[in-house]
């Protein structure tokens, strides 16, 4: 088996998970609240939303950076696997609601009398976490078999995937869909059993989503350097000449592009505790499309670039929001066009790029 | 009718000639009980007296007063007695104010309105009779009844009629019902609907079966005009769809640019119209602005078009991805941007007078002018791109660099020009869509993002590459989308549309209108 990283990558990755394991969980649990090396709830949920957000870069990133499928519908199937998680966390809240109803307050609102079926047994947990895995996986492997099989690629691609994220956003805007309308999810009590908005569980979320997200790049590691990674990087690069070689290219795309919809599903159920809220908004084309940034700006078919890129771009973006809001939009869109006209390579091909060349 | 009344009563103070009206009726209309007033208003209207209007329109405008037993209509400083028109002066130093309650005023007003009815200007009889539908009150049926008789309108007819059948429904009487069910059954208004399913609950059988029947007919006349309406619809939908889509079959179908930031030009049209309706109602020019407007809102987005393509678009030629990113970009740019300069909220655009209105084909069917105009000027653009890239120099070097770029360039076609050109050319045809959807629908920051899905949708259905399958693509989806509406509601429409374009490109990845052979 070929190796997966060099000694200091290695120990760059154990580095890391000692922050997200030890580090992190000390200084926020065990230092008392006053104290100036002390963690606050704030930091924790940011920085774990942030890591969702880059395991949601990643999986963009083998579908777009290695198979060079620019799909805009990974914030759909990010959406869904919360919206999966969203239903058991509203099942846990039990009679607590405003109306005191084994209902969603929002069917009380809506005077429904009973659950429709689509939230048969979301009460159980490991049914809610089948569903996260599941629907995602599903609807990909089924859209995208009609697409690659009759070989919709490309541009055209990215525009029927957007399409079905808008047509997918307007579906849960419905009150009548029962996913809560515009308002969604949100006011969660509990999760296992344990208070959602108690710190030892958003730590708790916290080093699971640390988990993931070096899970997921351990496993995006492996396949870029598999015999699989290779034909994946031949499909983006000539597909014809990968298809006359005698490889199927449907079945590498229809894997890939359904692995991608699971890791982004997972994330998504992560990502909805720590939020506190899961609504339609979260599909919107404008989000998925974002997704794409952060994977230019980390640069492309690196995998530790999408990581980069997602946290760079969020961090800024949550910069951004605090301290001046209206000029948002303008450094986003400048990031947009700025990267892809002069750094196609990224942030971490740029270095590897210096670095290949000082050597 | 204001006008009119003032005449009769600047006459009447002129001749200072006695007119009489029944005194009782005047005092009971004064000072009597609710009812009594009410058939007082009967009698008075019934006298066919002149001074009968000027009395209610007092009455309605609250210029009525009481002096002891005297009922004194007050016009500023001078009065007249309401019973016999004499000119009173000076005023009595008791007076008390006549309170009309809402109840009496609604009579008295559909009292004036019946007599309005009698007019000799077709207009004025029309708007009595809109005014009348709906509000007949007991006290003016004899008036009405008689005025339907006199007139020979269709139009007012229908409403007097519809009025009558209205009140006659309710009347004791077996015969009067059944021949107010006849008239209804020969309608063609919506109104009468509910009044027929009504009176089919009637205990005579008889009534009810003619009411049954009626009911069929006046169902299957509704029908008719629904489906014209549906109809109509359709193809405006369809006609703003194709504005939206006409400049992206241009810069994506021709040139394979997928421009983003396409919606974001038909905002600037809009906006564009804004600010050109603004300008020219500075100088009391509003109803021409739609003149200027037109080409000012093609100049801008053709010119911040062709900036965007020097600027950026032409260094990503021939990566698709990356133009999708970078023009996204400038989108978000162009919003926010539209956001400092103009705010957050919606701005107003109005139509101009002679846009407003409709044409009215049938009592529930009625074409806006502003929907006529935008089909118009829909086909108006497709008529003049059509010229401009077949029949012209232009054209032709925008399609031989479409077909074959280095072979164009070879014979001498300025290709980095005519790029430019062309993706200006969709940019002005994006700002001509926004200056029109800014004559009905919100003009804000948001306005394009709402169609460049659409507008996508339309060009990959239609086929790329060439302006006809566009138009059917618009006109198909702006039909499939207003049908389903009716049927199934709004949200869903567009999900079964966005649901079956995906399907379909999925069995025809080349569109309605492939081209076939080489050029495809």
């Amino acid at each position: 088996m070929t190796r997966l990283y060099g000694p200091k990558a290695w120990a760059a990755l154990g580095a890391l998970a000692v922050v997200l394991f030890v580090v992190v969980p000390v200084f926020s649990l065990a230092v008392p609240a006053g104290s100036p090396f002390h963690l606050s709830q704030y930091w924790v949920t940011l920085i774990g939303k942030i890591m969702c957000y880059a395991v949601v870069a990643i999986a963009m990133d083998l579908i777009w950076g290695y198979t060079g499928i620019l799909s805009l519908g990974q914030g759909l199937f990010f959406a869904l696997g919360g919206y999966a998680l969203g239903m058991y966390l509203m099942r846990q809240i039990g009679r607590e609601g405003q109306y005191q109803s084994e209902l969603p307050d929002f069917m009380v609102f809506l005077d429904w009398k009973e659950l429709p079926w689509h939230w048969w047994n979301t009460d159980q947990f490991w049914w809610a976490a089948l569903l996260v895995i599941l629907v995602p996986g599903l609807l990909a492997l089924v859209f995208g078999y009609f697409a690659f099989r009759s070989r919709v690629k490309g541009v055209y691609f990215s525009i029927i995937t957007q399409a079905l994220t808008f047509a997918a956003m307007l579906l849960f805007f419905r009150n009548d869909t029962g996913f809560g309308g515009n308002n969604g999810f949100t006011d969660f009590k509990r999760l296992l059993g344990y208070s959602v908005t108690a710190h030892e569980t958003r730590v708790t979320l916290f080093a699971v989503t640390g988990l993931l997200l070096i899970g997921t790049l351990l496993l995006g590691r492996w396949i870029v350097k598999s015999k699989l990674g290779r034909v994946l990087v031949a499909i983006r690069d000539a597909e014809t000449r990968a298809a006359f070689c005698g490889y199927n290219t449907l079945h590498y795309k229809l894997f890939i592009f359904t692995l991608a919809a699971v890791i982004c599903g997972i994330a998504g159920a992560l990502y909805v505790p720590q939020a506190g809220i899961i609504n339609p908004g979260e599909m919107s084309p404008a989000n998925s499309i974002e997704i794409a940034i952060w994977v230019a700006v980390g640069g492309r078919g690196t995998l530790t670039g999408a990581i980069v890129g997602a946290g760079l771009v969020n961090f800024a973006k949550s910069l951004f929001t605090v301290w001046f809001p209206e000029y948002w939009l303008y450094f986003l869109g400048l990031l947009f066009i700025l990267v892809t006209l002069f750094l196609p390579q990224g942030i971490v091909g740029l270095l590897r790029g210096r670095r290949e060349a000082a050597a | 009718m204001r006008r009119l009344i003032l005449n009769l009563t600047l006459a009447l103070f002129a001749a200072g000639k006695a007119h009489a009206l029944d005194a009782a009726a005047v005092a009971k209309l004064a000072f009597g009980e609710s009812d009594e007033r009410i058939a007082a208003i009967g009698i008075l209207v019934g006298s066919g007296d002149p001074l009968a209007p000027v009395l209610l329109k007092a009455l309605v405008d609250g210029e009525l007063q009481a002096a002891g037993e005297r009922v004194l209509i007050i016009r500023g400083e001078e009065a007249i007695d309401a019973a016999t028109g004499a000119k009173v002066s000076p005023l009595p130093a008791e007076r008390e104010d006549v309170i009309a309650n809402n109840r009496l005023r609604a009579a008295a007003g559909s009292a004036l309105a019946s007599l309005q009815l009698l007019a000799a200007d077709r207009t004025a009889r029309l708007e009595a009779a809109r005014a009348l539908s709906g509000s007949l009150s007991a006290a003016t049926v004899p008036l009405v009844r008689s005025a339907l008789a006199a007139e020979r309108d269709g139009e007012i007819r229908a409403l007097l009629a519809m009025s009558l059948a209205t009140i006659d429904l309710a009347s004791e009487d077996r015969a009067t019902r059944l021949a107010a069910i006849r008239m209804l059954g020969e309608s063609s208004n919506a109104a009468a609907k509910p009044l027929l399913i009504a009176a089919a609950k009637d205990r005579d059988p008889e009534v009810s079966t003619a009411a049954k029947l009626s009911l069929i007919e006046v169902e299957g006349r509704l029908k008719w005009a629904e489906l014209g309406g549906l109809l109509f619809t359709g193809v405006s939908l369809g006609s703003i769809l194709l504005l939206a889509a006409l400049g992206l079959a241009i810069t994506y179908g021709l040139m394979g640019v997928i421009n983003m930031a396409h919606g974001e030009l038909i905002m600037i049209g809009a906006y564009t119209t804004y600010v050109v309706q603004n300008a020219f109602r500075q100088f009391d020019l509003f109803e021409w602005y739609p003149v200027a407007a037109v080409p000012a809102a093609f100049t801008m987005s053709a010119i911040v078009g062709m900036l965007l393509e020097r600027g950026v678009i032409r260094w990503l030629y021939g990566r698709p991805l990356e133009t999708l990113l970078a023009t996204w970009g400038i989108s978000l740019i162009l919003i926010q941007g539209t956001r400092t300069v103009f705010g957050a909220q919606n701005v107003p655009v109005e139509n101009p007078a002679w846009m407003s209105g409709g044409i009215a084909m049938a009592a529930n069917l009625v074409l806006p002018w502003n929907r006529i105009a935008i089909i118009a000027f829909a086909a108006a653009v497709l008529v003049l791109i059509w010229l401009l890239l077949n029949r012209t120099r232009m054209g032709l070097f925008v399609r031989g660099v479409t077909q074959n770029r280095e072979m164009a360039s070879c014979v001498g076609v300025p290709t980095a020009r005519i790029d430019t050109l062309a993706f200006g050319l969709g940019a002005g045809i994006a700002g001509l869509a926004g200056c029109a959807m800014s004559q009905f629908g919100n003009v804000g920051p948001d306005l394009g993002q709402g169609y460049i899905v659409d507008s996508f949708m339309v060009v990959v259905f239609g086929g790329v590459g060439q302006l006809a399958g566009t138009v059917y693509a618009a006109l198909v989806l702006g039909f499939a989308n207003k049908f389903l509406e009716a049927s199934s509601g709004a949200v869903i429409a567009k999900i079964v549309v966005l649901v079956f374009i995906i399907v379909f490109i999925q069995r025809r990845p080349q569109g309605l209108f492939a081209l076939k052979g080489r050029a495809a």
